[in-house]
């Protein structure tokens, strides 16, 4: 089945929706997730993760989330990335951190390098897609969403971001076929120097 | 070469907050003198998801240390070059150095051919840490590297000789 025929929703109208209810979390962004991201403007506590290692941004998250255990965050990911770091999942379940919300957009192509089917998608899998919230779940996420639904998203979005955590989230998105590749919003020591120094400011008395 | 005990006082001398490793043989027995200071230990799947992992505590303004065998750098190659090299995030490892002080009754572990050059190919700082003697350049090397935001590793020499 493919993300279309599964009813997927449109990648920038996911991400206006989480926009729209992001308070004060870090917010983690990758891939296509950090290219919708980018368009709706920036935050001190944003981190576009690109140019990235890909797959490590679940791991950066977990490393945020641990360093601030009082702020909430969030990592935006796709699931080519996933799949190039599913032990994550493990070690960020052996962590337990109460504070981190892993958002899944699940379209089953490498979308920034032009759609190629990921070894995870339906089209390569005989029809049968790896079920991305099924594996959270048997990782040991504490809550586990899916959606595949605009409406319903929108109307669960502060329930998933207030869920307790580890917190897991599949978005079925529709993939974006011209002008996917994210660009990097400027030197990635600048902006990484810059997290740390909001949330120094943040946590300061 | 070293026991847990050492590495533990070291660590929170250091005021080192994570430790994010994998296991080996030599550094693996030192993890349960760890978990018994302040320094909280956080063990991984692979080594690469390591690195990921200190970024984000360092961003987050924790103090972590990455602690693998040389086997997990040679795994770790891309997160080493997005993360200290396009992030510049000064992120201090323990490397153990596996077989070094076995080169005469193990030899041919291509450990000893590849560890040295592939720091040197990801332009990382590091210290050999070749016999007991040498303990405090670890700390040397660590608080060097942290005044000057730098990277580094020192480089644990593993094995019997």
């Amino acid at each position: 089945m493919t993300a279309a025929q599964r009813g997927a929703m449109p990648l920038a109208e996911v991400i206006g929706v989480l926009h729209t209810a992001r308070r004060d979390e870090i917010v983690v962004t990758t891939m296509g997730c950090a290219r919708e991201w980018m368009r709706l403007g920036s935050h001190p506590l944003d981190l576009v993760y690109v140019p990235s290692s890909m797959g490590q941004a679940t791991s950066v998250g977990l490393g945020l989330a641990l360093a601030q255990p009082d702020r909430r965050v969030v990592v935006c990911n796709g699931d080519g990335s996933m799949l190039m770091n599913l032990g994550s999942l493990v070690t960020i379940t052996s962590q337990r951190p109460k504070n981190l919300i892993v958002l899944l957009f699940d379209n089953g192509v490498y979308e920034v390098t032009g759609a190629q089917d990921t070894p995870g998608s339906a089209a390569l899998r005989g029809g049968r897609a790896v079920d991305f919230a099924q594996m959270a779940r048997t990782c040991g996420f504490e809550s586990v969403f899916e959606f595949s639904d605009l409406e319903a998203w929108a109307s669960q979005v502060h329930e998933v971001l207030n869920a307790e955590g580890p917190v897991f989230g599949c978005l079925h998105a529709q993939p974006v076929y011209e002008n996917a590749t994210p660009k990097s919003p400027g030197p990635a020591w600048e902006r990484a120097r810059a997290l740390r120094e909001a949330l120094d400011r943040a946590s300061s008395p | 070469m070293f026991e847990g005990a050492q590495i533990a006082t070291l660590l929170e001398e250091l005021e080192v907050t994570h430790v994010v490793t994998i296991p080996d043989s030599t550094l693996g027995p030192w993890l349960s003198e760890i978990t018994e200071t302040q320094v909280q230990v956080i063990q991984v799947c692979r080594e690469g998801e390591a690195w990921g992992v200190a970024a984000g505590l360092y961003m987050g303004g924790a103090s972590p240390v990455v602690m693998i065998q040389c086997t997990g750098l040679f795994e770790s190659g891309d997160a080493l070059r997005n993360l200290l090299h396009d992030y510049r995030l000064p992120l201090f490892a323990i490397v153990g150095y596996r077989s070094y002080l076995s080169q005469d009754t193990l030899p041919g572990d291509t450990c000893l051919t590849f560890t040295e050059p592939i720091l040197d190919a990801w332009k990382l700082e590091y210290r050999l840490i070749a016999a007991p003697e040498q303990f405090a350049e670890i700390a040397g090397l660590y608080r060097s590297c942290r005044d000057e935001g730098r990277s580094g590793v020192a480089l644990i020499a593993e094995g019997k000789a």
